[in-house]
């Protein structure tokens, strides 16, 4: 018959009070199929009454070995697997792997300009893409619906620039080590003008029906209370770090792609309660419409440029070769089953994602495969918070609490 | 190297022998497992290293030994600057001292780190597996541990399945 290996009560007896022994506090289950838990997050909540005395996160159901599937697979094809982490971020999520991969094999100085500008403008999409979907499923967890609806109907035209440029919604493995799979067709200029000229009134809308409404203000103003000295020592980053005061964004701080000649703000807030996090994610959908208004104009100028890398070491021979071209040939076969040795070495890179801090620590053992694959995702390092962030609040706040973390589950487990 | 980090590992080499290493403008010092937590205290409170953004694991099998190197991405918020400790480990199953007193995030780190490399961290509070099931047998990032399907266990196979699985060692 079925034999497992039971856990004892005695091994989990250090995660709540003793009052929990004694039947003074309840133990409930939350999830991990909630429509508030953002995903398959399963939190034990000890309560009394309807407070929140101690809260267990239990994550790992959306566990799928990403990074050991990486390990088999060579530095080109482990590419479309990244695009599966955070699946509200897909294009971070490339640009993050190609800069690592960029770096391990020594050519991200090689990356021609039109590229970086066409990463910038896209991966700033994403970031309102994404906020979009934060505000609305946080929205509709605090019981405003229609902000869900509209969120989605905006979302959609994002998507719709993506699928434009990479023939895909939201897996686009668009943005490769080396540069990008193609260049962007020719009514991209308009679909991104025609977005970021529209946006804005969208903004206020949400904005309106949010930021002054006197029920959504109980329910988040000095909720979830997050001091700054806790989200320095707890390594919070991203809009959670800033909603508690502290001005540190990696596109000002450690700037990559173009980020340093642009110019756009930092939103803070110093409250750090899930109302001081909303600010922050709303100003920063402004800032990126800021950002990609003026990498549009940029990327005018850099019309007919190319968007690959000249180092053909580390890219495919383009098309208009293979016809004519026998080495062209040779070399395309060998680029897709062989793929291209990367040295041996260890390198970290961390962009900012919509989450936060998005690292990878990619090591080359000398082969065409990476020796270890790790990423150092926002959502884990976050949700880590939600105990502290919890402890004394009501069930219902803890609702308001997970959604102004902003987690995503494929993120967390990866 | 920046001229803090110059600052910093020249102070680590004298006080605590470690070796440094550079690739691609990023400096790794490694560490012996003992000497951890008193590193990352000194580089907390004396170089304001206040963020560990990263900590993870390395397998080196069976091309090296020791076999695995823990690795801890440590940033500092003032100073702009980051810097990695490497700390390789001896045996099949080593420990090392956790650093949960120092930077409590790391709480999370090492119960993954535990729960994919079955690396223990003496002292910490928490160390479950995180991420696999509480009743899974082995850490499937270690690179002996093969890169394989679960074949899904319906009510007719059930039994057969059940047999073939691998059990606890001991």
């Amino acid at each position: 018959m079925l034999q497992q290996m039971e856990i004892t009560v005695d091994e989990l007896r250090h995660l709540f009070t003793e009052r929990a022994r004694a039947g003074e506090t309840m133990i409930l289950n939350m999830g991990p199929q909630h429509p508030s838990t953002h995903g398959v997050l399963r939190l034990m909540l000890e309560l009394d009454g309807e407070v929140v005395v101690n809260c267990v996160p239990d994550i790992g159901f959306l566990h799928t070995g990403v990074e050991k599937n990486m390990e088999a697979k060579n530095y080109i094809k482990a590419a479309v697997m990244v695009d599966r982490l955070d699946y509200l971020n897909t294009m971070g999520n490339n640009l993050v792997y190609a800069l690592a991969v960029e770096k391990l094999v020594g050519i991200q100085d090689q990356i021609p300009e039109r590229a970086q500008v066409i990463r910038t403008i896209l991966v700033e999409l994403q970031r309102i893409a994404s906020h979009l979907v934060w505000l609305g499923t946080h929205a509709l967890d605090l019981a405003a619906m229609s902000v869900f609806l509209y969120c989605f109907r905006e979302r959609e035209l994002i998507l719709e620039i993506f699928e434009l440029v990479s023939g895909q919604r939201m897996m686009t493995t668009y943005i490769r080590p080396g540069g990008l799979w193609r260049d962007v067709p020719e009514d991209f200029y308009d679909a991104v003008k025609q977005f970021i000229d529209y946006f804005p009134r969208r903004i206020d809308q949400y904005e309106a029906l949010l930021t002054d409404n006197p029920l959504f203000k109980q329910r988040t103003v000095g909720i979830g209370v997050l001091k700054k000295e806790d989200a320095i020592r707890w390594g919070a980053t991203g809009p959670v770090l800033r909603g508690s005061g502290i001005k540190y964004d990696i596109r000002k701080a450690r700037p990559y792609l173009i980020y340093d000649a642009l110019d756009f703000d930092i939103p803070v807030r110093e409250e750090g309660d899930v109302y001081a996090r909303y600010l922050v994610r709303m100003e920063e959908m402004r800032q990126s419409l800021k950002i990609v208004r003026q990498a549009l104009e940029w990327l005018k100028k850099t019309e007919g440029q190319p968007v690959r890398t000249p180092n053909r070491k580390f890219v495919p021979p383009p098309k208009s070769e293979l016809a004519h071209s026998m080495e062209a040939v040779i070399h395309h076969f060998k680029y897709w089953t062989e793929g291209f040795k990367a040295p041996k070495g260890a390198v970290y890179v961390a962009v900012e994602s919509p989450r936060g801090e998005l690292g990878v620590y990619l090591e080359g053992n000398g082969g065409p495969k990476p020796q270890r694959v790790h990423f150092r995702t926002p959502s884990f390092a976050n949700l880590q918070l939600l105990p502290l962030l919890a402890k004394g609040h009501m069930v219902a706040d803890l609702v308001a609490i997970i959604g102004s973390i902003d987690i995503v589950l494929g993120d967390v487990d990866r | 190297m920046e001229q803090y980090l110059e600052l910093v590992v020249n102070d680590l080499r004298e006080r605590f022998q470690v070796e440094v290493e550079t690739f691609r403008d990023e400096v790794s010092v490694f560490v012996r497992p003992e000497q951890i937590v008193e590193v990352c205290q000194t580089l907390r409170d004396e170089y304001n290293f206040d963020f560990l953004a990263d900590l993870t694991a390395v397998d080196y099998w069976p091309q090296q030994e020791p076999r695995f190197h823990v690795v801890y991405q440590l940033y500092s918020y003032l100073h702009n600057v980051s810097l990695r400790l490497r700390v390789p480990v001896q045996g099949e199953t080593p420990s090392l001292p956790t650093v949960e007193g120092v930077y409590p995030n790391a709480n999370w780190y090492e119960r993954e780190v535990w729960d994919m490399f079955g690396i223990h961290f003496d002292g910490h509070s928490d160390l479950r597996r995180i991420l696999m099931p509480f009743d899974w047998v082995g850490h499937p990032l270690r690179k002996d541990y093969p890169l394989g399907y679960e074949e899904p266990q319906y009510t007719f196979n059930f039994h057969d399945i059940e047999r073939k699985k691998r059990r606890p060692r001991e």
